[in-house]
């Protein structure tokens, strides 16, 4: 880990700049899994309790006319440096919670949606949600043991995401890969934010 | 979640009523600015440290280097809206400071983008 310096030169306190990625796709896509391989802590784990309206918990007194739960959200941590830190945040699994979602997503990097070839169609609400928005996401196929493999090709045609959008094949356990996949989005939303200048 | 009998007092509800008696009652985060990464870090002495809680005290622990309110949360073992609550608390005690928001572009731009991008190469 980065050591984290106390101060800056001038006394004041060093508070750094977080910058977050999203970890989205499917139920058993392999999100807390990638997070777990690159994440530099044990992963977090931590719940929102909010009110089926889902417009944020009102005031206790409330209550008993609302329905409340509990969203939960796993979560890594890499230092970048001691004034950037990145968060990775798996989004929860009930995609009835998109607007915990939109809280996940807001100034985000961007998104890794992961994709189980068995199960292509568990992804495509995650997909659709980032397109949607016009935030910049790849797509990476964690190629589990016993699934048959398929080539880019043949997954981005079934997906049916635009050339534009990076796909790679990744295995999530394993943090070189799930590193290499954290970089081709990064790359990629420097090569769009380029495009725009 | 089907019903009524749902609700938030289900098998979870030990450690659940203990997070609401700590903030008394108070559920509505006083600071807005307080977002998911938001980082915290604690003042290197509180001024007047009989005034708060345990919770508070423990925050002021956790942040002795920074965290954001999630890790806040996580490492506390409560809900992130009762962090918030006594995030905003000590906000307002000026025990804390946070990363000041105007500084926190909303989309990354290019510098921190590459600063990232080394940085999660490195790792």
């Amino acid at each position: 880990m980065v050591s984290v310096e106390s101060e800056r030169p001038g006394g004041e306190l060093l508070v750094p700049t977080p910058v977050k990625i999203v970890i989205a796709g499917g139920f058993g896509t392999g999100k807390t899994t990638m997070v777990n391989s690159v994440s530099e802590i044990p992963p977090l784990h931590t719940e929102e309790l909010l009110t089926e309206a889902g417009v944020g918990v009102d005031d206790v007194l409330g209550l008993e006319q609302k329905e409340t739960t509990t969203v939960a959200l796993d979560f890594g941590r890499i230092t970048i440096n001691p004034e950037v830190v990145l968060y990775l945040f798996g989004t929860p699994g009930q995609n009835r919670f998109w607007f915990m979602w939109d809280e996940l997503a807001f100034g985000a990097i961007g998104a890794v949606i992961l994709v189980d070839t068995r199960r292509l169609d568990s992804s495509f609400p995650s997909i659709d949600f980032f397109e949607r928005r016009g935030i910049p996401f790849v797509i990476a196929v964690n190629c589990f043991e016993g699934a048959h493999s398929y080539e880019v090709a043949e997954v981005r045609r079934a997906l049916d995401v635009d050339e534009a959008i990076p796909l790679v094949l990744c295995d999530a356990r394993d943090r070189e890969s799930s590193k290499t996949v954290l970089v081709s989005l990064i790359q990629h939303t420097m090569d769009r934010l380029d495009a725009m200048a | 979640m089907t019903g009524r009998e749902d609700w938030w007092y289900d098998e979870a509800a030990g450690p659940l009523v203990r997070p609401y008696a700590m903030v008394r009652g108070r559920t509505r985060p006083l600071r807005p600015e307080l977002h998911l990464v938001t980082q915290v870090r604690a003042m290197p002495s509180p001024a007047d440290p009989d005034a708060l809680a345990v919770e508070h005290l423990e925050i002021m622990e956790l942040c002795r280097r920074p965290l954001s309110v999630a890790e806040v949360a996580a490492y506390l073992d409560v809900p992130l809206v009762v962090v918030k609550v006594l995030l905003s608390d000590l906000i307002q005690r000026g025990d804390v400071v946070i990363r000041d928001p105007s500084r926190v572009p909303h989309v990354p731009d290019r510098n921190l983008l590459q600063a990232v991008l080394d940085g999660v190469r490195g790792i």
